[in-house]
Protein backbone atom coordinates (compact mmCIF):
# COMPACT_ATOMS: atom_id res chain seq x y z
CA UNK A 1 0.00 0.00 0.00
CA UNK A 2 1.42 3.39 -0.92
CA UNK A 3 1.40 5.74 1.94
CA UNK A 4 0.28 9.29 1.59
CA UNK A 5 2.99 11.63 2.81
CA UNK A 6 2.41 15.28 3.70
CA UNK A 7 5.47 17.51 3.79
CA UNK A 8 3.64 19.91 6.08
CA UNK A 9 0.35 20.06 7.90
CA UNK A 10 -2.16 22.15 5.93
CA UNK A 11 -3.54 24.79 8.27
CA UNK A 12 -5.25 27.34 6.04
CA UNK A 13 -9.03 27.25 6.35
CA UNK A 14 -11.00 28.08 3.22
CA UNK A 15 -14.27 28.43 5.12
CA UNK A 16 -14.45 29.84 8.60
CA UNK A 17 -16.22 26.83 10.12
CA UNK A 18 -14.52 24.00 8.24
CA UNK A 19 -11.18 22.30 8.70
CA UNK A 20 -8.66 22.94 5.88
CA UNK A 21 -9.92 21.35 2.65
CA UNK A 22 -6.56 19.62 2.14
CA UNK A 23 -6.92 17.85 5.47
CA UNK A 24 -10.41 16.69 4.54
CA UNK A 25 -9.03 15.44 1.22
CA UNK A 26 -6.28 13.55 3.04
CA UNK A 27 -8.85 11.96 5.34
CA UNK A 28 -10.89 10.77 2.39
CA UNK A 29 -7.80 9.05 0.98
CA UNK A 30 -6.28 7.76 4.22
CA UNK A 31 -7.52 7.87 7.78
CA UNK A 32 -3.90 7.37 8.80
CA UNK A 33 -1.10 8.86 6.70
CA UNK A 34 2.49 10.04 7.11
CA UNK A 35 3.39 13.58 8.09
CA UNK A 36 6.78 15.31 8.23
CA UNK A 37 7.47 17.11 11.47
CA UNK A 38 9.60 20.26 11.53
CA UNK A 39 12.78 18.35 12.43
CA UNK A 40 12.33 16.00 9.48
CA UNK A 41 10.84 13.20 11.56
CA UNK A 42 8.45 11.13 9.51
CA UNK A 43 5.56 10.73 11.88
CA UNK A 44 1.85 10.19 11.38
CA UNK A 45 -1.31 12.17 10.74
CA UNK A 46 -4.50 10.57 12.01
CA UNK A 47 -7.71 12.02 10.60
CA UNK A 48 -10.31 9.26 11.04
CA UNK A 49 -12.68 9.41 14.00
CA UNK A 50 -12.27 5.81 15.02
CA UNK A 51 -8.49 5.97 14.60
CA UNK A 52 -8.15 9.20 16.58
CA UNK A 53 -10.07 7.59 19.44
CA UNK A 54 -7.82 4.57 19.30
CA UNK A 55 -4.65 6.63 19.52
CA UNK A 56 -5.94 8.90 22.29
CA UNK A 57 -7.36 5.97 24.22
CA UNK A 58 -4.27 3.79 24.07
CA UNK A 59 -1.82 3.57 26.97
CA UNK A 60 0.91 2.88 24.39
CA UNK A 61 1.06 6.58 23.56
CA UNK A 62 2.72 9.17 25.73
CA UNK A 63 1.82 12.81 26.14
CA UNK A 64 5.19 13.80 27.57
CA UNK A 65 6.44 16.75 25.48
CA UNK A 66 10.02 15.53 25.78
CA UNK A 67 9.10 12.55 23.65
CA UNK A 68 7.31 14.50 20.95
CA UNK A 69 8.93 15.59 17.73
CA UNK A 70 8.09 19.20 17.12
CA UNK A 71 5.50 20.15 14.58
CA UNK A 72 5.87 23.87 15.01
CA UNK A 73 8.73 25.40 13.02
CA UNK A 74 8.88 28.34 15.41
CA UNK A 75 10.22 26.10 18.11
CA UNK A 76 12.76 24.21 16.01
CA UNK A 77 16.23 24.70 17.47
CA UNK A 78 14.82 27.12 20.04
CA UNK A 79 13.74 24.75 22.72
CA UNK A 80 16.40 23.40 25.04
CA UNK A 81 16.01 19.75 26.01
CA UNK A 82 15.11 20.51 29.62
CA UNK A 83 12.91 23.40 28.49
CA UNK A 84 10.46 20.84 27.21
CA UNK A 85 9.95 18.95 30.38
CA UNK A 86 6.54 19.31 31.82
CA UNK A 87 6.36 21.50 34.90
CA UNK A 88 5.32 19.83 38.17
CA UNK A 89 1.54 19.81 38.34
CA UNK A 90 1.01 20.24 34.59
CA UNK A 91 -0.88 17.01 34.37
CA UNK A 92 -2.14 17.71 30.87
CA UNK A 93 1.32 16.92 29.56
CA UNK A 94 2.17 14.05 31.88
CA UNK A 95 1.68 10.33 31.74
CA UNK A 96 0.43 8.02 34.48
CA UNK A 97 1.12 7.60 37.32
CA UNK A 98 1.79 11.33 37.85
CA UNK A 99 -1.10 12.33 35.63
CA UNK A 100 -3.48 10.04 37.50
CA UNK A 101 -2.37 11.22 40.91
CA UNK A 102 -2.75 14.91 40.09
CA UNK A 103 -5.95 14.64 38.09
CA UNK A 104 -7.60 12.72 40.90
CA UNK A 105 -7.04 15.65 43.22
CA UNK A 106 -9.33 17.75 41.00
CA UNK A 107 -11.82 15.29 39.55
CA UNK A 108 -14.13 15.46 42.55
CA UNK A 109 -14.59 19.19 41.96
CA UNK A 110 -15.84 18.73 38.38
CA UNK A 111 -18.40 15.96 38.69
CA UNK A 112 -21.68 16.16 36.81
CA UNK A 113 -23.54 16.65 40.09
CA UNK A 114 -21.36 19.50 41.29
CA UNK A 115 -21.56 21.24 37.96
CA UNK A 116 -25.34 20.88 37.88
CA UNK A 117 -25.49 22.51 41.28
CA UNK A 118 -23.84 25.55 39.74
CA UNK A 119 -26.55 26.04 37.10
CA UNK A 120 -28.45 28.71 38.92
CA UNK A 121 -25.35 30.64 39.82
CA UNK A 122 -24.06 30.45 36.23
CA UNK A 123 -27.50 31.52 35.02
CA UNK A 124 -27.23 34.64 37.17
CA UNK A 125 -23.78 35.47 35.76
CA UNK A 126 -25.16 35.06 32.22
CA UNK A 127 -28.22 37.24 33.00
CA UNK A 128 -26.06 39.99 34.43
CA UNK A 129 -23.78 39.93 31.45
CA UNK A 130 -26.71 40.09 29.03
CA UNK A 131 -28.21 43.00 30.97
CA UNK A 132 -24.86 44.72 30.69
CA UNK A 133 -24.82 44.08 26.94
CA UNK A 134 -28.30 45.55 26.57
CA UNK A 135 -27.26 48.64 28.51
CA UNK A 136 -24.77 49.41 25.74
CA UNK A 137 -27.54 50.40 23.32
CA UNK A 138 -28.22 48.52 20.11
CA UNK A 139 -24.86 47.02 19.25
CA UNK A 140 -21.80 45.48 20.85
CA UNK A 141 -18.84 43.18 20.36
CA UNK A 142 -20.25 39.89 21.58
CA UNK A 143 -16.82 38.48 22.40
CA UNK A 144 -15.84 41.38 24.60
CA UNK A 145 -19.19 41.83 26.32
CA UNK A 146 -20.43 38.27 26.61
CA UNK A 147 -18.43 35.31 25.29
CA UNK A 148 -15.23 36.15 27.14
CA UNK A 149 -16.57 37.57 30.43
CA UNK A 150 -18.97 34.71 31.20
CA UNK A 151 -16.44 31.85 31.39
CA UNK A 152 -13.84 34.20 32.90
CA UNK A 153 -16.15 35.23 35.70
CA UNK A 154 -17.10 31.62 36.30
CA UNK A 155 -13.60 30.16 36.41
CA UNK A 156 -12.19 33.06 38.41
CA UNK A 157 -14.91 32.67 41.04
CA UNK A 158 -14.53 28.89 41.18
CA UNK A 159 -10.77 29.07 41.54
CA UNK A 160 -10.82 32.04 43.88
CA UNK A 161 -8.96 34.37 41.50
CA UNK A 162 -9.93 38.01 41.79
CA UNK A 163 -11.66 38.89 38.49
CA UNK A 164 -10.33 42.43 38.75
CA UNK A 165 -6.84 41.04 38.48
CA UNK A 166 -7.52 39.46 35.10
CA UNK A 167 -5.32 41.96 33.29
CA UNK A 168 -2.42 40.17 34.98
CA UNK A 169 -3.00 36.98 33.04
CA UNK A 170 -5.43 37.55 30.16
CA UNK A 171 -2.95 39.15 27.80
CA UNK A 172 -0.29 36.59 28.64
CA UNK A 173 -2.75 33.75 28.15
CA UNK A 174 -3.42 35.05 24.64
CA UNK A 175 0.32 35.27 23.99
CA UNK A 176 0.91 31.69 25.05
CA UNK A 177 -1.76 30.45 22.70
CA UNK A 178 -0.71 32.58 19.76
CA UNK A 179 0.79 30.73 16.82
CA UNK A 180 2.74 33.83 15.87
CA UNK A 181 4.84 34.79 18.88
CA UNK A 182 8.37 33.43 19.26
CA UNK A 183 9.27 30.70 21.68
CA UNK A 184 10.99 33.24 23.93
CA UNK A 185 7.93 35.49 24.09
CA UNK A 186 5.67 32.56 24.84
CA UNK A 187 7.95 31.39 27.64
CA UNK A 188 8.17 34.89 29.11
CA UNK A 189 4.37 35.11 29.15
CA UNK A 190 4.19 31.72 30.82
CA UNK A 191 6.71 32.78 33.47
CA UNK A 192 4.63 35.86 34.29
CA UNK A 193 1.46 33.83 34.78
CA UNK A 194 3.40 31.37 36.89
CA UNK A 195 4.56 34.20 39.09
CA UNK A 196 0.99 35.43 39.48
CA UNK A 197 -0.10 31.93 40.43
CA UNK A 198 2.70 31.47 42.91
CA UNK A 199 1.67 34.66 44.67
CA UNK A 200 -1.92 33.51 44.65
CA UNK A 201 -1.07 30.15 46.23
CA UNK A 202 0.90 31.91 48.96
CA UNK A 203 -2.03 34.23 49.64
CA UNK A 204 -4.51 31.34 49.78
CA UNK A 205 -2.29 29.40 52.12
CA UNK A 206 -2.23 32.30 54.50
CA UNK A 207 -5.89 33.14 54.07
CA UNK A 208 -7.97 30.30 52.63
CA UNK A 209 -11.31 31.03 50.99
CA UNK A 210 -14.26 29.02 49.82
CA UNK A 211 -12.80 28.07 46.46
CA UNK A 212 -11.13 25.28 44.51
CA UNK A 213 -7.57 26.43 45.02
CA UNK A 214 -8.04 26.68 48.79
CA UNK A 215 -9.67 23.23 48.79
CA UNK A 216 -6.81 21.82 46.78
CA UNK A 217 -4.21 23.23 49.15
CA UNK A 218 -6.21 22.04 52.15
CA UNK A 219 -5.87 18.42 51.03
CA UNK A 220 -2.16 18.76 51.77
CA UNK A 221 -1.49 16.62 48.72
CA UNK A 222 0.11 18.83 46.09
CA UNK A 223 3.34 20.71 46.67
CA UNK A 224 3.08 24.49 46.32
CA UNK A 225 4.64 24.28 42.91
CA UNK A 226 2.22 21.58 41.81
CA UNK A 227 -0.75 23.50 43.19
CA UNK A 228 0.21 26.67 41.38
CA UNK A 229 0.69 24.93 38.04
CA UNK A 230 -2.52 22.96 38.43
CA UNK A 231 -4.39 26.17 39.13
CA UNK A 232 -2.71 27.80 36.15
CA UNK A 233 -3.84 25.00 33.90
CA UNK A 234 -7.44 25.32 35.10
CA UNK A 235 -7.38 29.07 34.67
CA UNK A 236 -6.00 28.82 31.14
CA UNK A 237 -8.31 26.04 30.10
CA UNK A 238 -11.36 27.62 31.70
CA UNK A 239 -10.71 30.89 29.99
CA UNK A 240 -10.09 30.47 26.31
CA UNK A 241 -11.99 27.39 25.33
CA UNK A 242 -15.58 28.06 26.34
CA UNK A 243 -15.19 31.72 25.42
CA UNK A 244 -14.31 30.74 21.88
CA UNK A 245 -17.12 28.24 21.63
CA UNK A 246 -19.60 30.92 22.70
CA UNK A 247 -18.10 33.41 20.23
CA UNK A 248 -17.77 31.29 17.10
CA UNK A 249 -20.81 29.23 18.08
CA UNK A 250 -22.95 32.38 17.96
CA UNK A 251 -21.38 33.37 14.63
CA UNK A 252 -22.19 29.90 13.27
CA UNK A 253 -25.79 30.01 14.45
CA UNK A 254 -26.30 33.47 12.95
CA UNK A 255 -24.99 32.09 9.65
CA UNK A 256 -27.37 29.11 9.84
CA UNK A 257 -30.78 30.76 10.41
CA UNK A 258 -32.70 27.51 9.88
CA UNK A 259 -30.74 25.87 12.69
CA UNK A 260 -31.01 28.91 14.91
CA UNK A 261 -34.76 28.78 14.43
CA UNK A 262 -34.78 25.21 15.74
CA UNK A 263 -32.90 26.32 18.82
CA UNK A 264 -35.32 29.20 19.41
CA UNK A 265 -38.48 27.17 18.78
CA UNK A 266 -37.47 24.04 20.64
CA UNK A 267 -35.41 25.08 23.66
CA UNK A 268 -35.00 21.45 24.73
CA UNK A 269 -32.77 20.92 21.72
CA UNK A 270 -30.03 22.90 23.42
CA UNK A 271 -28.22 19.95 25.02
CA UNK A 272 -27.70 18.29 21.70
CA UNK A 273 -27.10 21.63 20.00
CA UNK A 274 -24.09 22.14 22.23
CA UNK A 275 -22.70 18.72 21.28
CA UNK A 276 -23.30 19.41 17.60
CA UNK A 277 -21.67 22.83 17.76
CA UNK A 278 -18.68 21.26 19.49
CA UNK A 279 -18.46 18.60 16.83
CA UNK A 280 -18.95 20.97 13.95
CA UNK A 281 -16.54 23.63 15.17
CA UNK A 282 -13.91 21.59 17.04
CA UNK A 283 -12.20 24.71 18.26
CA UNK A 284 -8.75 23.24 18.52
CA UNK A 285 -6.98 24.02 15.25
CA UNK A 286 -5.22 20.66 15.05
CA UNK A 287 -3.85 18.08 17.46
CA UNK A 288 -3.46 16.72 20.07
CA UNK A 289 -0.05 15.10 19.60
CA UNK A 290 1.12 11.79 21.06
CA UNK A 291 4.27 9.66 20.77
CA UNK A 292 4.28 5.87 20.73
CA UNK A 293 6.26 4.34 23.59
CA UNK A 294 6.12 0.89 22.05
CA UNK A 295 5.18 -0.51 18.66
CA UNK A 296 1.45 -0.33 18.16
CA UNK A 297 -0.76 -1.31 15.29
CA UNK A 298 -3.63 1.01 14.51
CA UNK A 299 -5.96 0.15 11.69
CA UNK A 300 -3.34 -1.99 9.95
CA UNK A 301 -0.55 0.55 10.27
CA UNK A 302 2.47 -0.25 12.36
CA UNK A 303 3.32 2.81 14.40
CA UNK A 304 6.78 2.27 15.81
CA UNK A 305 8.03 3.18 19.26
CA UNK A 306 9.28 6.76 19.07
CA UNK A 307 6.98 7.79 16.23
CA UNK A 308 5.08 11.01 16.88
CA UNK A 309 1.44 11.11 15.85
CA UNK A 310 -0.70 14.16 15.20
CA UNK A 311 -4.36 13.40 15.71
CA UNK A 312 -6.61 15.86 13.92
CA UNK A 313 -9.73 16.52 15.94
CA UNK A 314 -11.49 18.83 13.44
CA UNK A 315 -11.06 16.24 10.66
CA UNK A 316 -12.15 13.36 12.91
CA UNK A 317 -15.29 15.22 13.91
CA UNK A 318 -16.32 15.46 10.25
CA UNK A 319 -15.63 11.79 9.48
CA UNK A 320 -18.57 10.28 7.56
CA UNK A 321 -17.69 6.85 8.99
CA UNK A 322 -18.95 8.15 12.30
CA UNK A 323 -21.33 10.97 11.49
CA UNK A 324 -23.13 9.69 8.39
CA UNK A 325 -23.72 11.18 5.00
CA UNK A 326 -23.69 14.84 5.80
CA UNK A 327 -20.98 15.49 8.37
CA UNK A 328 -20.18 18.83 6.72
CA UNK A 329 -23.59 20.17 7.67
CA UNK A 330 -24.57 21.72 10.95
CA UNK A 331 -27.59 19.77 12.14
CA UNK A 332 -28.65 20.47 15.71
CA UNK A 333 -30.81 17.37 15.76
CA UNK A 334 -28.20 14.85 14.67
CA UNK A 335 -26.88 12.47 17.33
CA UNK A 336 -23.60 14.27 17.87
CA UNK A 337 -22.37 12.58 21.01
CA UNK A 338 -19.16 10.67 20.59
CA UNK A 339 -17.40 13.65 19.01
CA UNK A 340 -13.81 14.11 20.11
CA UNK A 341 -13.89 17.87 20.63
CA UNK A 342 -13.11 17.35 24.33
CA UNK A 343 -10.44 14.82 23.39
CA UNK A 344 -10.56 11.18 24.33
CA UNK A 345 -8.70 8.89 26.70
CA UNK A 346 -7.31 9.77 30.08
CA UNK A 347 -6.66 13.39 29.12
CA UNK A 348 -10.22 14.05 28.03
CA UNK A 349 -11.15 17.54 29.18
CA UNK A 350 -11.47 17.73 32.95
CA UNK A 351 -13.77 20.75 32.80
CA UNK A 352 -16.09 19.43 30.11
CA UNK A 353 -19.19 19.30 32.30
CA UNK A 354 -18.65 22.89 33.34
CA UNK A 355 -18.14 23.90 29.72
CA UNK A 356 -21.36 22.13 28.71
CA UNK A 357 -23.41 23.94 31.31
CA UNK A 358 -21.92 27.31 30.44
CA UNK A 359 -22.71 26.74 26.78
CA UNK A 360 -26.23 25.44 27.35
CA UNK A 361 -27.14 28.35 29.56
CA UNK A 362 -25.15 30.81 27.50
CA UNK A 363 -26.72 30.03 24.11
CA UNK A 364 -30.24 29.58 25.51
CA UNK A 365 -30.30 32.84 27.38
CA UNK A 366 -28.52 34.80 24.68
CA UNK A 367 -31.13 34.00 22.04
CA UNK A 368 -34.05 34.23 24.46
CA UNK A 369 -32.95 37.69 25.55
CA UNK A 370 -31.92 38.86 22.07
CA UNK A 371 -34.17 37.02 19.61
CA UNK A 372 -33.30 39.55 16.91
CA UNK A 373 -29.56 39.28 17.34
CA UNK A 374 -27.77 39.75 14.02
CA UNK A 375 -24.29 40.34 12.67
CA UNK A 376 -23.38 44.00 12.43
CA UNK A 377 -20.73 43.48 9.74
CA UNK A 378 -20.41 41.34 6.63
CA UNK A 379 -19.55 37.78 7.60
CA UNK A 380 -16.23 38.06 5.73
CA UNK A 381 -15.23 40.88 8.03
CA UNK A 382 -15.41 38.86 11.22
CA UNK A 383 -11.79 38.44 12.36
CA UNK A 384 -11.04 34.74 12.74
CA UNK A 385 -8.51 33.32 15.14
CA UNK A 386 -6.42 31.64 12.45
CA UNK A 387 -3.36 32.80 14.36
CA UNK A 388 -4.26 31.03 17.60
CA UNK A 389 -4.05 27.44 18.79
CA UNK A 390 -7.63 27.67 19.96
CA UNK A 391 -9.78 28.70 17.04
CA UNK A 392 -12.66 31.13 17.22
CA UNK A 393 -13.36 34.78 16.48
CA UNK A 394 -11.34 37.69 17.82
CA UNK A 395 -14.47 39.79 17.91
CA UNK A 396 -18.07 39.48 16.80
CA UNK A 397 -19.85 42.77 16.13
CA UNK A 398 -23.57 42.21 16.66
CA UNK A 399 -26.70 44.36 16.73
CA UNK A 400 -30.24 43.83 18.03
CA UNK B 1 -27.14 -7.70 31.18
CA UNK B 2 -24.30 -7.02 33.57
CA UNK B 3 -22.32 -3.80 33.89
CA UNK B 4 -18.87 -3.67 35.42
CA UNK B 5 -16.71 -0.64 36.05
CA UNK B 6 -13.00 -0.35 36.69
CA UNK B 7 -12.42 2.55 39.06
CA UNK B 8 -8.68 2.38 38.57
CA UNK B 9 -9.05 3.24 34.88
CA UNK B 10 -11.72 5.92 35.33
CA UNK B 11 -10.59 9.49 34.64
CA UNK B 12 -13.71 11.09 36.09
CA UNK B 13 -15.00 12.59 32.85
CA UNK B 14 -18.61 12.07 33.90
CA UNK B 15 -19.74 10.94 30.45
CA UNK B 16 -21.43 7.90 31.99
CA UNK B 17 -23.42 9.99 34.47
CA UNK B 18 -24.42 12.34 31.70
CA UNK B 19 -25.55 9.42 29.57
CA UNK B 20 -27.54 7.56 32.21
CA UNK B 21 -27.72 8.95 35.74
CA UNK B 22 -29.83 5.95 36.81
CA UNK B 23 -26.90 3.65 36.26
CA UNK B 24 -23.88 5.73 37.16
CA UNK B 25 -22.75 8.30 39.65
CA UNK B 26 -19.39 9.83 40.56
CA UNK B 27 -17.92 9.78 43.99
CA UNK B 28 -17.56 13.13 45.71
CA UNK B 29 -13.99 12.51 46.71
CA UNK B 30 -12.13 11.98 43.46
CA UNK B 31 -14.87 11.96 40.85
CA UNK B 32 -14.45 8.32 39.91
CA UNK B 33 -17.39 6.28 38.71
CA UNK B 34 -19.86 4.65 41.08
CA UNK B 35 -22.01 1.91 39.62
CA UNK B 36 -25.61 2.24 40.82
CA UNK B 37 -27.09 -0.84 39.16
CA UNK B 38 -25.10 -3.87 38.22
CA UNK B 39 -28.01 -5.66 36.56
CA UNK B 40 -30.29 -2.97 35.17
CA UNK B 41 -33.59 -3.57 33.36
CA UNK B 42 -33.61 -4.10 29.64
CA UNK B 43 -34.82 -0.53 29.14
CA UNK B 44 -31.37 0.67 30.14
CA UNK B 45 -29.55 -1.56 27.73
CA UNK B 46 -29.05 1.04 25.04
CA UNK B 47 -27.79 3.75 27.39
CA UNK B 48 -25.53 1.33 29.23
CA UNK B 49 -23.91 0.38 25.95
CA UNK B 50 -23.70 3.99 24.90
CA UNK B 51 -21.98 4.89 28.16
CA UNK B 52 -19.47 2.08 27.68
CA UNK B 53 -18.76 3.34 24.16
CA UNK B 54 -18.41 6.96 25.23
CA UNK B 55 -16.22 6.34 28.26
CA UNK B 56 -12.88 7.88 27.31
CA UNK B 57 -10.95 5.55 29.60
CA UNK B 58 -12.63 2.29 28.59
CA UNK B 59 -13.57 1.78 32.23
CA UNK B 60 -17.06 0.38 31.60
CA UNK B 61 -17.94 -3.05 30.24
CA UNK B 62 -21.39 -4.35 29.46
CA UNK B 63 -21.90 -8.06 29.07
S1 LIG C 1 -17.29 7.85 31.53
FE1 LIG C 1 -15.64 6.46 32.12
S2 LIG C 1 -13.97 7.82 32.75
FE2 LIG C 1 -15.83 9.04 32.72
S3 LIG C 1 -16.60 8.97 34.84
FE3 LIG C 1 -17.63 7.36 33.70
S4 LIG C 1 -16.35 5.55 34.01
FE4 LIG C 1 -15.13 7.30 34.60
Amino acid sequence: MTELISEELPITRQNPFDPPAEVTAIREQARISRLKFSDGHLGWLVTGHHQVREVLGSPKFSNDPRRHHLLDKRFQGEVPEDGRKSEPGMFLSQDPPDHTRLRKMLQGQFTVRRMNQLSEWIGKIVDDQLAHMRSLGGKADLVKEFAMPVPSLVICALLGVDYDERHRFQEDTAKMLSLEVSFKEAMAAFARIQEFMRELIARKKADPGDDMISDLIATGEPTDEEASNMALLLLLAGHETTANMLGIGTFTLLQHPDQLKILKDEPEVVDNAVEELMRYLSIIHFGPVRTAVEDVEIDGHLIKAGDTVLTHVPAANRDPDKFGDNPEELDLRRPASGHVAFGHGIHQCLGQQLARIEMRIGFSKLFAEFPDLRLDVDPEEVPLRTDMGIYGVHSLPVAW
Amino acid sequence: MKISVDQSKCCGSGMCVLTDPDLFDQNEEDGTVVLLQEHPDAEHEATAKEAAGLCPAAAITVS
